[in-house]
């Protein structure tokens, strides 16, 4: 119950973050010269005058920043996102669209990076300095100064070009409708290169954390006394190590839950995925406020739930988070 | 930078053998039926409907459901779609169209004269871009009966430059979806378009792909071929080539690939890379003056600048067969108009350069510089990026230190059209078969303050408006081509902006497509004869 309260707390305290995010983010983009009537110009290959002043007054901006930003505030506090200029549909549609595919993605590299990266930094602990250690401590050096674009592309080549075992990008095949389960391995299938490649990079980060946390907690006192009670190794690091020495790794989840939505857009464009990243990006470029505030806000809201189920681990994995607080 | 120029290098023979021998595309077979066509879509617009966009991202999808009056055929002449023939009045002032019978909308409601009246006032005249200046003095549209669509004009409309911009600017949209539905640029029709064209649109997911089925009503008989076209959303150019390679897409138009990607695949027996086919897509690199600066208001600056830029050297070692030496504002792509005699042409002279900076007054200071400019290069494509820094370089040769500030689409033409806050820019001028629809908007004085692609040099020139008034209504053939050599002469002379590479869009297709690339502006017609080969 206890921790129901902190965390209620902790949400609370968020919501003037929030809307200093959104009031930061709406006045930083008035600050990029140019709207999103001379973005659709500029897609469309020009227009008159008459034109642009005509689609000025359609988007609502001929009005002053301060009365759109009252506007946009004031349609927020009503759960209402607005409508996007380049869509044409409201925000909210337009982002439930794509959090699917965004959301899969995610929860599909993490869970690699998270599981990969715990058993390969377990296994380099116990290996310290010796051959296992040394290899995967170099394997996770390269993947993590590779470039993930790079590390895309190359893996469109290999897999999808020359050994055509996998699609080359996509979300699911459309020349052919599949349906049930084949849709979802068809979906699957089209997912295993921009998930390793987004995975592997913080697969890298977490086996180097969880290798450093497992020494660190190794040489703590408890684990001695607990070899000293004449457990064997492998019970030493699963039931008493492990515990302590993901402490860490839950947080830097909570932290890089955040990153990943916005830090896959060179995956989603590699790739040719409809997600979150890309619709940002796009979002920027074509000057669609009401999108953009609409993705930070999602974001934010996500970044905060992840926290919370991170504040819940805590208190699972370490029960004295919960009353030392 | 260095690799593309490499690789450019080293594959332009490999490109010159499919552009000098585009008849490989063409070989003779029986056309086959069947087959999904997978089509690069590289930036999603906000909007299909070409009634209301006229941009090739609109064209490449819209252009397959919709159809216009006219599309030029495979000589680049006028050739009637929607509309079976048409004749102007003496006086330029009425121009009849005969619309084809017996067409019919993707949802069964008959095609007719009514439809053309209402695209032709309610969306040209109001809301296209380019159509609302080609329109102005469009006063109304008269349906004597079902096929005559009888348009009247204010001041006399010359029919050849009415059929040239049709082709573009002449997408019939139905009137019955439209009327009484409210805000016609928040119809949903837009993204769902309701043609009369070879494909009946099936379904657009956001991000990911446009998918149209071949429309067996169609009125052209044992046309479309293909079952299907898929458009696919990749907007990584890396990417849409490697989805080339893996058989996932077919074509990629209007230069989607990268110029090392595009070299690369050319060398590909798979894939056919050429020009041919965007004849009517033709494109000049600009260098465009601001004469806010008194250095640059003095025309001695810019012949100069001109001449201090080695433009052959430039194209072959970075655009390699891609691109050749641009004469002026009309290319010479356009038979129509490209005048004998273009004028001054401003040939690679680094000492005259520098004598012409010299007289003007700006002798070398310390450092050996003369004076700093702001370049502001357009983020279309690559081209400009690499001619950006190309003028840095030549230009600091002479003297002449320039800061090149990069930004994104929407900042270029705020900054540039709106601001004015550029002392050079360079970009595309897009030539849209015949001047008077795009064209010379750059030059003629008194264009409002923010509209991008015109005049905003602060530079007024009395002969040019006369000649390009004087064009704009005359109605004789031959007298339109003579002005327009004027004014090309007249602009090469005053080098408000010069036009110095003139480029065609690249096409990179499937060898398996048959049909393709047969008429000036292939990419965005209505693709009715195109089939894929086993």
């Amino acid at each position: 119950m206890r921790i129901l309260v902190l965390a209620g707390r902790r949400l609370a305290a968020s919501i003037p973050t929030l809307v200093l995010i959104l009031i930061g983010v709406f006045l930083l983009l008035q600050f990029a010269p140019g709207d999103t009537v001379d973005a659709m110009m500029a897609q469309m290959g020009g227009g008159d005058a008459a034109t642009a002043r005509e689609l000025r007054r359609f988007y609502g901006l001929d009005l002053s920043v301060w009365a759109q930003l009252g506007n946009y505030l004031w349609r927020l506090v009503r759960f209402d996102l607005g409508f996007s200029a380049i869509y044409g549909k409201p925000v909210a549609t337009v982002i439930a669209e794509r959090l699917p595919a965004t959301i899969l993605l995610m929860t599909a590299s993490l869970s690699l990076a998270f599981f990969f990266g715990l058993i390969l930094g377990v296994v380099a602990a116990r290996g310290v300095n010796r051959w296992p250690d040394t290899l995967i401590s170099t394997l996770g050096l390269v993947f993590y100064a590779m470039p993930t674009f790079w590390f895309g592309l190359m893996a469109i080549v290999v897999f999808a070009i020359y050994l055509q075992w996998l699609p080359a990008g996509g979300f699911e095949d459309i020349t052919i409708a599949h349906a049930g389960l084949s849709r979802i391995l068809d979906i699957a299938q089209h997912l295993v290169l921009p998930t390793l490649t987004l995975g592997l990079f913080y697969m890298a980060i977490y086996l180097r954390i969880m290798r450093g946390s497992m020494l660190e907690v190794l040489n703590l006192d408890f684990v001695r006394t607990a070899r000293a009670k004449g457990m064997d190794e492998t019970r030493v690091v699963v039931r008493h190590v492990l515990r302590n020495a993901l402490l860490p790794m839950v947080t830097l989840i909570g932290l890089q839950a955040g990153t990943m939505l916005g830090g896959s857009v060179v995956v989603e464009s590699v790739f040719s995925l409809p997600g979150l990243g890309r619709l940002a990006y796009e979002s920027v470029v074509q000057r669609d406020l009401n999108t953009l505030l609409g993705i930070v806000f999602v974001s934010a809201l996500l970044v905060i739930a992840v926290n919370f189920i991170v504040d819940l681990l805590y208190a699972r994995l370490d029960p004295r988070i919960t009353t030392g607080a | 930078m260095d690799m593309t120029r490499r690789a450019a290098l080293l594959t332009s023979a490999a490109i010159a053998a499919n552009v000098l021998n585009p008849m490989r595309s063409f070989a003779q077979a029986t056309p086959r039926k069947g087959g999904v066509f997978t089509v690069h879509y590289g930036a999603e617009q906000r909007q299909l409907n070409p009634s209301l966009q006229a941009s090739t991202g609109v064209y490449i999808i819209g252009g397959k459901i919709q159809e216009q009056l006219v599309d030029l055929d495979a000589a680049g002449q006028p050739v009637g779609v929607l509309a079976e023939s048409w004749e102007a009045a003496p006086d330029g002032k009425t121009i009849t169209f005969k619309l084809r019978k017996g067409v019919s909308w993707h949802d069964g409601k008959p095609f007719t004269s009514a439809d053309v009246q209402f695209t032709a006032m309610e969306m040209w005249k109001k809301i296209l871009n380019y159509g609302t200046t080609l329109q102005l003095f469009l006063t109304a549209v008269d349906t004597p009966d079902p096929l005559t669509a009888v348009f009247r004009y204010e001041r006399p409309m010359p029919l050849a430059l009415l059929l040239r911009a049709l082709p573009d600017l002449g997408y019939i949209s139905p009137r019955h979806l439209y009327e009484g539905k409210g805000d016609i640029r928040q119809n949903p029709v837009n993204l769902a378009p309701i043609g009369t064209g070879p494909f009946k649109f099936v379904t657009y997911e956001r991000g990911q792909h446009v998918i149209a089925d071949r429309n067996a009503d169609y009125w052209r008989p044992n046309a479309p071929y293909l079952d299907r076209i898929v458009w696919r959303v990749v907007t990584d150019r890396a990417a849409a080539a490697a989805q080339m390679e893996a058989g996932q897409i077919h074509y990629s138009p209007f230069s989607g690939l990268t110029i090392s990607d595009s070299a690369r695949l050319a060398k590909d027996p798979r894939f056919i890379v050429s020009t041919k086919g965007n004849e009517g897509n033709a494109r000049t690199n600009t260098v465009e003056f601001n004469f806010r600066r008194k250095e640059l208001a003095d025309i001695r600056v810019r012949q100069a600048i001109a001449h201090a830029l080695d433009i052959p050297f430039f194209i072959e070692n970075f655009l390699g067969d891609f691109a050749k030496r641009g004469t002026g504002p009309v290319p010479s792509v356009s038979t129509d108009f490209y005048p004998a005699d273009n004028g001054p042409q401003y040939p690679f002279d680094k000492k005259l350069a520098a004598k012409l900076l010299d007289e003007a007054g700006f002798k070398a200071g310390a450092g050996g510089t003369r004076f700093s400019l702001r370049l502001l290069p357009a983020p279309w494509g690559e081209d400009i990026s690499l001619f950006a820094t190309f003028i840095q370089q030549s230009l600091s040769e002479v003297g002449i230190k320039v800061e090149v500030v990069r930004t994104d689409g929407g900042g270029f033409l705020k900054q540039v059209y709106d601001d004015h806050a550029f002392d050079l820019a360079t970009g595309w001028h897009q030539y849209r078969n015949d001047p008077a629809v795009s064209t010379t908007v750059w030059y003629r004085s008194g264009q409002p303050k923010g509209a991008p692609w015109t005049n905003q040099w602060d530079w007024t020139d009395p002969v040019i408006d006369k000649i390009i008034d004087d064009a704009a209504t005359e109605v004789d053939v031959a007298k339109r081509k003579a002005l327009y050599g004027d004014f090309v002469r007249r602009a090469n002379t005053e080098i408000p902006i010069w036009t110095p590479i003139e480029q065609i869009f690249l096409t990179v297709i499937n060898a398996k497509a048959r049909n393709h690339s047969n008429t000036p502006r292939w990419g965005s017609s209505s693709w009715h004869d195109l089939w894929l080969a086993e």
